[in-house]
């Protein structure tokens, strides 16, 4: 599994997108995520529109393709299940390559493989534009209840040390012979993982602590200040959406206008 | 795996979506009537251990492997509330990270942190009510609810499935397919539930949620010398653990546990 970039997707530039304020960016990549979804899947044209448009925006972030490509690979265990849909969704048969598959077995297969990728791409570009720290500020002021935000945050924050002191577990483990290659070796991960869970606590009430001689009473000091979002910048994420809702739209009204 | 966007409808996905505002919502504040101040570093630092606890695999059969899920885990360590919130935005961070839908997080969500954290330390209280009220019982119960809320986490899938798949797949294939999977992976999540369950309850059992009641009843009894404790072992910190379990593995363990640096 890619930890690092689980960690921390930013990927560094100064392009447009990376500029824009964090919370236009989460509007605009929410809304157009409901958008792809919406779309119907028998407007096979309306997904390459979309796809246009998420991959106008990953070139408009000069996101290198081979960054994303690897990204996408999150949802191989899912392309693998739709890849199974033609030949056990139930309806009419066609034959593709000498072999009978189901019409709208095929027709969701691609419809499901469709949206979840268009989805995922649009959250790489906001993921890969924006530090987490922004992305953050920017819940916030999207008025996100603050105690999450504050979770999410210790959460980012310590899960780096919390994954690198497991690592360090994994060398003391390995380097005592242990190879884990059956179910018998979970009695030594679980021990790990108990260690890991006491430190992990441990380091919370420390943490607490430190916070507390600090002057925390409860609430963590207000947003980090930044220039509030100008109008052409909310203009700008408002039309992504209106670009994805006219594609969804479209697509729709012409499903309906099609004889079924 | 986390359900991708698409893959149930949208007025599905947002029906599941308030949900999940509902129960987390109620979760935050019934974490804050507990601990109120301390919600935030605790919950963060458990989110970031499930976070960890995820990425590590642990082998299933035939060279495949599985990740743990983690809700009954948090659960029974953190407690209820401050679980469901841990895994809640652990599935919030992953989902932005590109690591499920972001239009199906609500779904998610009310799977993993709500069935999930919530159902199973509902199950775990139940089970460990029925158990004779002794220290090995904790992680006997975490297991049975592992083992049970595994399904019944793939179960609340199904019910979403069937009330909003785009998918024409007969819902009795789902059924069987998600269950069978589901009783496979809730096997070896119990059996690292109970393990690491087990481990806690031996060097810091005061740090276990879901012991609580446990702990509370017993009392301070004055033992003869032969089972008595050496001077110097059950002071400080382990105050709340003194007196209740073997020492050699209390005096050991917490050796091992504080070796961490700040």
């Amino acid at each position: 599994m890619g930890g690092a970039h689980v960690l921390d997707p930013y990927h560094p530039g100064g392009s447009v997108l990376h500029r824009l304020p964090a919370q236009c960016k989460i509007v605009a990549t929410f809304g157009y995520v409901v958008c792809v979804v919406l779309t119907p899947i028998t407007a096979g044209w309306a997904f390459g529109a979309h796809l246009a448009v998420v991959g106008g925006l990953c070139a408009l972030a000069r996101l290198p393709p081979g960054l994303v490509l690897r990204r996408l690979a999150v949802e191989l265990p899912f392309v693998a299940f739709a890849v199974a849909l033609p030949f056990v969704v139930p309806g009419e048969r066609t034959e593709v390559l000498g072999v009978a598959l189901s019409r709208p077995g095929l027709e969701q297969a691609f419809g499901l493989v469709a949206r979840a990728t268009l989805g995922l791409m649009t959250v790489i570009v906001l993921a890969a534009t924006t530090p987490a720290r922004e992305l953050l500020v920017g819940l916030e002021r999207l008025r996100m209840p603050p105690v999450i935000v504050a979770v999410a945050s210790f959460m980012i924050r310590y899960a780096g040390i919390v994954i690198d002191q497991m690592g360090r577990m994994s060398v003391a483990r390995r380097s005592r012979a242990h190879e884990p290659r059956s179910l018998l070796a979970t009695r030594a991960l679980a021990a790990s993982l108990g260690t890991l869970f006491i430190r992990s606590y441990e380091r919370g009430e420390r943490v607490h602590l430190a916070m507390l001689a600090r002057g925390y009473t409860g609430a963590l000091p207000g947003a980090l200040p930044g220039p509030a979002p100008r109008r052409a910048q909310w203009g700008a994420a408002l039309c992504l959406v209106i670009l994805g809702a006219a594609i969804a739209v479209l697509g729709r009204r012409l499903d309906l206008g099609a004889p079924a | 795996m986390h359900i991708p966007d698409g893959f149930v409808d949208a007025p599905t996905s947002a029906a599941f979506g308030a949900v999940a505002v509902a129960g987390v919502g109620y979760a935050v504040k019934r974490a804050g009537d507990e601990a109120s101040d301390q919600v935030v570093p605790l919950a963060g630092l458990c989110a970031a251990f499930v976070f960890a606890a995820q990425m590590l695999n642990f082998p299933v059969a035939m060279g495949t492997s599985g990740h743990l899920l983690g809700g009954v885990l948090a659960a029974v360590l953190v407690g209820p509330w401050l679980g469901a919130i841990a895994i809640a935005v652990v599935l919030g961070v992953q989902s932005l990270f590109a690591d499920g839908g972001l239009t199906a997080l609500g779904l998610n969500i009310t799977n993993m942190a709500l069935v999930g954290a919530l159902g199973g330390y509902a199950l775990f209280a139940l089970v460990l009510r029925l158990l004779p009220a002794r220290a090995p019982s904790v992680a006997a119960a975490s297991a049975v609810a592992a083992l049970i809320t595994v399904p019944l986490a793939a179960g609340a899938f199904v019910i979403e499935f069937a009330l909003g798949g785009t998918v024409d797949l007969p819902l009795g294939g789902v059924v069987g397919a998600m269950l069978g999977v589901h009783v496979l992976i809730g096997i070896g999540e119990a059996v690292i539930t109970a393990a690491t369950v087990s481990l806690v309850m031996s060097t810091r059992p005061d740090l276990v949620y879901g012991a609580r009641d446990l702990l509370d009843a017993r009392r301070l009894e004055i033992r003869p010398p032969a089972a008595a404790v050496p001077t110097g072992h059950g002071g400080g910190t382990g105050a709340a653990a003194g007196g209740l379990e073997p020492t050699a593995t209390s005096v050991t363990g917490r050796r091992a546990a504080s070796g961490s640096e700040a």
